[in-house]
């Protein structure tokens, strides 16, 4: 059903010159397309960072192989890791915040629409600083070269006498930059969040998938901003002389690991959090139930962001610390499972006596609950703390992380592609490929990331470009690298799907999945001004009370 | 480079010490717990897709709206905080037992120093330097000899690994940390480097030979003892000590003194050379020697452009370092 | 289709939220808290733990008036800002440019000390961890002093040329709320540098 508005809009599109179109998107405050712009963006850079992540696999996929040089091969997991955090997850999860809070707020726009264009240029012109320092980064030397000094940028690794040229300054200078965007677009999600709320929604009213943003927004501000604070001190250290973390002078390599890991333990739940928004929002649609215990579920993720700021030396329980150090990290990252536990049980008591339609967005969410219910255990596997002195640093390690952020992330941002592309577009994605996609990609993840975990209990470091046969690696890692293709296939799969069905998709209508929170009050795609009249709401379910005015959602809450 | 090795299996479930078995123990009860509440978790999550499902019959018709309920909140808040103590103070145990464990007199002491891209050892209470190849004297029980570790870096950041003797811990410059290591049964046990150090972390390897008290006693005599005077090679020792190899490089006995690159007062009594990056054989060491980058491209050891008969007087001088 | 009113019988109760440019700037400020506590963090970790060269108790004078004259400062614009709710906009200038003045001052004393620092002492950012760490977090907050003089310049500027009333209140309050975040942010770094790290 296309409503008046979206008819006359596309007709002036269709009008306009091309370059016009081009200037509105690259001049434009609107929320919905800043949103767009980072998706965009970030799927370009999922395709470079997977691409980087392919020539990985083939070089370890046999030991003494020589597909790349162990220099070729060390810039490329620097520059998968960094890429994938900073220039696809982040932007990804801030482009669906953008698109989605004012909408399910009540709100016609941002709290500071300029401010969000200028993050989201600021965010895009740092990636792009980064990868030219293919072509930059050995300054004197001529010839570029990426960072390769992996994405923590240990000290003293990352200092002048061992990363000569400039390779580590495009690092730092990309990721600062980057860093300042994400702060804007906290500042904005945080503003919008609390100032623009229809009437009616008070904090208790709200979607989760607000609650979750305003707390990740949060986190953001106060977990982002260590790693600038570094950043300027390596940039002092590399370019004025200064002794921050130059262990020749007195100073310490560990004050910078826990600097990092101050950001980037917060950095992992600034990225899930948004990742439980969309499962939260998903899963009751899909269940035909509201989401059970949504006061807990609100409490649990606050809960989370504060205690994951107190986690993070596990990341550094093989560096030396006392046992009294060691001891209480490891009570806090096994605190921290428990309200994160606690999620997924209310996820599954939302699903429990409900009518469970198997869409793909639901495919992806229930996936997501297998798969970050494993990453999580192998989490608390961890906080074992002598057992994570065999298993940190070790392909152990690589394969929980990357459990939790393509087991559980990515499978979220499918299953929340899937759910919001109609709003969108205007448009279905086919469930037909989506069904491929779900299980070429299931079976391409397991078979990667499941088996992943043994060579790291077998003694397989991370970070090496090779390996010595007869360790009992190589079947493994071979198998490893036939699910990371399948992926792959999977991920173009996915690309076509989201082109194609521009076109040839099933006209959406308003609300395809006979959903409750207000995006889903407005056409598809929602007008520039998102709502005629500011509505006014009443309860956490403001389209269950409209469908169902004789049993109101207001009357239980 | 190298021949078709044995398979050499490090797995961190085949405990050889008293350390590695104490975290062996932690980690079986560690994954039992976890591996219960998976089943249970996940048993509860498949019933609920299989009977929960959307059937034909129940379109238009919505389940009932349930909301949330406070005693099963309770429960599942509750029972998870107690799996968590237990948790931990079996974790907190582990941690003391081990960190916390009182040096015995009996201890062997070693220095170890990471560098980029090979690992210096020092035994200073016995007076022995070497390189790559850790000789310790194995610790059954009735004679406890633990070897202890002082773990210092040259430059960045490295971790000492074997997996079937300890859990790893890192050398980390302007630091110094301590280890130990009790190992039960006398053989070889590999490892390698497990912090990203450089270009070459992967090729910066460790063998640890657990000798018997007699082997150990043996090992430590000629470890000792200064390079033998073979008036033969003094051509390749000539070679050695005017095109700069002495300015990395220590001979015991003599002028050469570099404290950059490995000690190589008993090269030939290790069995690979680069840090495990190739067997010692003649021709590896001819080829390391004439072309670092052949055999471990990025290490810091340059090529010294030899004529090939400077290269063999040379090699013939190094075979006789035992 | 898009209004869920309530019958027209009642009216609708007040909705009011905060303002989002205080929101927006609290933000800023605990973001850049953050940052600061690193740096502040850092300059404690390495008290006494340079390997040569000058020491703070050597080389630093602990530099009263220049603090009196930022601290006051919170106090000028304080009432710039209430002078301006009230529409006095002449008054409102005269605190307003008080207040630069004073910044300005504070400004100026910091870099009589480095002069003093660099020139007499031999200390640069390089010579040594105290070097390193005392320009960096002091320099930090400079930095943050003259991206707010600028704002307050412009300010300045626009106030002058008459085009600052009333309506502007809620914006120069967001602004003084950036200075005073400023100016708590000497106290601490005073602290740290000249009382605690002496």
């Amino acid at each position: 059903m296309s409503s008046p508005a979206t008819a006359i809009r596309q007709t002036e599109v269709l009008d306009q010159p091309w370059v016009e179109t081009l200037h509105q998107w690259v001049t434009t405050v609107d929320h919905k397309r800043v949103g767009i712009l980072y998706i965009l963006y970030a799927l370009v850079f999922l395709v470079i960072g997977g691409i980087e992540a392919v020539t990985i696999r083939i070089q370890l996929m046999s030991p003494h192989n020589d597909f790349v040089s162990p220099q070729v091969f060390n810039r490329m997991f620097t520059m998968h890791g960094t890429t994938m955090i900073f220039f696809v997850a982040m932007p990804i999860l801030f482009g669906f915040g953008n698109y989605l809070v004012p909408l399910m707020i009540g709100a016609r726009d941002m709290a500071f629409p300029r401010l969000n264009a200028f993050s989201f240029w600021l965010s895009a012109l740092s990636g792009f600083l980064l990868y030219f320092s293919f072509l930059g980064g050995s300054g004197l030397y001529g010839a570029g070269s990426a960072p390769d000094m992996g994405w923590w940028a240990y000290a003293p690794l990352a200092a002048r006498a061992f990363s000569p040229g400039s390779s580590a300054d495009y690092w730092t200078i990309a990721v600062l930059v980057s860093g300042f965007g994400s702060i804007g677009t906290a500042v904005n999600l945080i503003a919008t969040i609390l100032c623009m709320r229809c009437p009616g929604m008070t904090l208790g009213r709200m979607p989760l998938l607000s609650w979750l943003y305003l707390t990740m927004s949060g986190l953001a501000l106060i977990g982002i901003t260590p790693l600038s604070a570094a950043q300027l001190m390596l940039l002092v250290d590399r370019y004025l002389g200064g002794h921050f973390f130059d262990t020749q002078a007195g100073g310490s390599a560990t004050l910078w690991m826990h600097f990092f890991w101050i950001f980037g333990h917060p950095e992992v739940y600034i990225l899930v959090i948004p990742a439980f928004a969309f499962i939260s929002e998903i899963i009751p649609v899909f269940s035909r139930k509201p989401i059970f215990g949504y006061p807990v579920m609100v409490a649990a993720t606050v809960c989370i962001a504060f205690v994951s700021m107190s986690v993070w030396a596990h990341h550094m329980f093989t560096i030396g610390m006392n046992s009294y150090a060691n001891s209480f990290f490891a009570i806090t990252t096994m605190a921290v499972g428990v309200p994160t536990g606690i999620k997924i049980f209310n996820w599954l008591g939302t699903m429990w006596g409900g009518r469970i339609q198997f869409k793909t967005p639901m495919l992806f969410s229930i996936a997501f609950l297998f798969q970050f219910l494993i990453a999580g255990l192998t989490g608390i596997i961890q906080a074992a703390v002598p057992f994570d002195w065999q298993l940190s640093l070790s392909y152990f390690v690589v394969a929980h992380f990357h459990y939790v952020i393509v087991g559980g992330i990515l499978f979220a941002l499918f299953a929340a592609f899937y759910y919001w592309y109609p709003k969108v577009t205007g448009r279905m994605l086919s469930e037909r490929l989506g069904k491929l996609h779900f299980w070429l990609f299931v079976i391409g993840f397991h078979l990667c990331f499941d088996v992943m975990h043994i060579p790291g209990l077998l003694g397989m470091p991370r970070r090496i470009y090779t390996y010595e046969p007869g360790r009992g690696w190589d079947t493994l890692n071979l198998i490893v690298t036939i699910g990371a293709f399948i992926q792959g296939i999977a991920v173009l799969v996915f690309l076509w799907n989201l082109i194609v069905s521009c076109w040839k998709g099933a006209e959406a209508g308003n609300d395809p999945w006979d959903a409750w929170t207000l995006e889903w009050s407005v056409s598809s795609p929602p007008p520039a001004y998102n709502f005629a009249s500011i509505p006014r709401v009443a309860s956490r379910r403001p389209l269950w009370d409209r469908k169902h005015p004789e049993d109101p959602d207001s009357r239980y809450e | 480079m190298l021949d078709a090795p044995s398979t050499h299996i490090t797995s961190v479930f085949a405990p050889a010490s008293t350390s590695a078995r104490a975290i062996y123990d932690l980690s079986l009860f560690v994954l039992a717990v976890t591996a219960v509440i998976f089943v249970i978790v996940g048993s509860l999550l498949l019933y609920s897709i299989v009977r929960f499902r959307h059937r034909a019959a129940d379109a238009g018709r919505e389940p009932a709206q349930v909301y949330g309920s406070t005693q099963i909140e309770l429960a599942w808040t509750v029972i998870p905080v107690l799996i968590v103590v237990v948790l931990f103070l079996a974790t907190a145990r582990v941690i003391h037992g081990i960190q916390d464990a009182p040096k015995p007199p009996t201890a062997v002491e070693v220095i170890a120093i990471g560098h980029q891209f090979w690992w210096e050892f020092r035994y200073p209470k016995l007076g022995i330097v070497t390189a790559n190849e850790l000789h310790i004297p194995v610790s059954d029980p009735p004679r406890s000899v633990p070897t202890y570790l002082t773990l210092l870096s040259a430059d960045t950041d490295h971790s000492f690994w074997i997996p079937e003797l300890a859990g790893k811990t890192d050398l980390i410059p302007n630091r110094v940390n301590e280890m130990w290591m009790d190992p039960q049964r006398t053989g070889v046990f590999l490892g390698q480097c497990a912090q990203y150090c450089g270009t070459q972390h992967a090729k910066m390897l460790l063998r640890v030979v657990v000798d018997s008290a007699e082997d150990f006693e043996a090992w430590t005599r000629t470890q000792r003892l200064s390079a033998p005077q073979d008036h033969e090679v003094m051509a390749g020792r000539r070679v050695f000590e005017t095109t700069a190899c002495m300015n990395c490089h220590a001979v015991g006995g003599t002028a050469a003194n570099g404290l950059f690159g490995p000690d190589l007062t008993h090269l030939m009594s290790r069995h690979t050379i680069a840090s495990g990056a190739a067997e010692n054989t003649r021709e590896n060491l001819r080829l390391w020697i004439e072309n670092p980058e052949a055999l471990k491209p990025g290490s810091l050891m340059p090529a010294m452009k030899l004529t090939d008969a400077e290269l063999d007087a040379l090699v013939r001088y190094l075979e006789t370092l035992r | 289709m898009t209004t869920f009113a309530a019958p027209l019988a009642e009216r609708p109760p007040a909705w009011n939220l905060p303002d989002r440019g205080r929101v927006g700037m609290a933000c800023l400020i605990v973001a850049e808290s953050a940052i600061f506590t690193i740096f502040v963090v850092a300059y404690l970790f390495y008290v006494g733990k340079s390997l040569s060269g000058p020491t703070p108790r050597d080389v630093l004078e602990t530099p009263i008036f220049y603090t009196i004259c930022l601290l006051s400062s919170s106090l000028t614009i304080h009432l710039a800002a209430r002078f301006l709710e009230r529409g006095e906009s002449r008054t409102f200038l005269i605190w307003w440019l008080l207040t630069i003045v004073l910044g300005g001052l504070f400004m100026y004393g910091t870099g009589q000390e480095w002069y003093r620092l660099i020139y007499e002492h031999g200390l640069t950012i390089s010579t040594n961890l105290f070097g390193t760490t005392y320009y960096s977090l002091v320099g930090l907050h400079a930095s943050h002093v003259t991206a707010g003089l600028v704002m307050l310049c412009t300010v300045l500027v626009f106030g002058l040329a008459g085009r600052v009333g009333r309506s502007h209140s809620r914006r120069i309050d967001v602004l003084s709320l950036y200075w005073h975040f400023v100016d708590a942010v000497w106290v601490i770094v005073f602290t740290v540098v000249y009382v605690i790290g002496r």
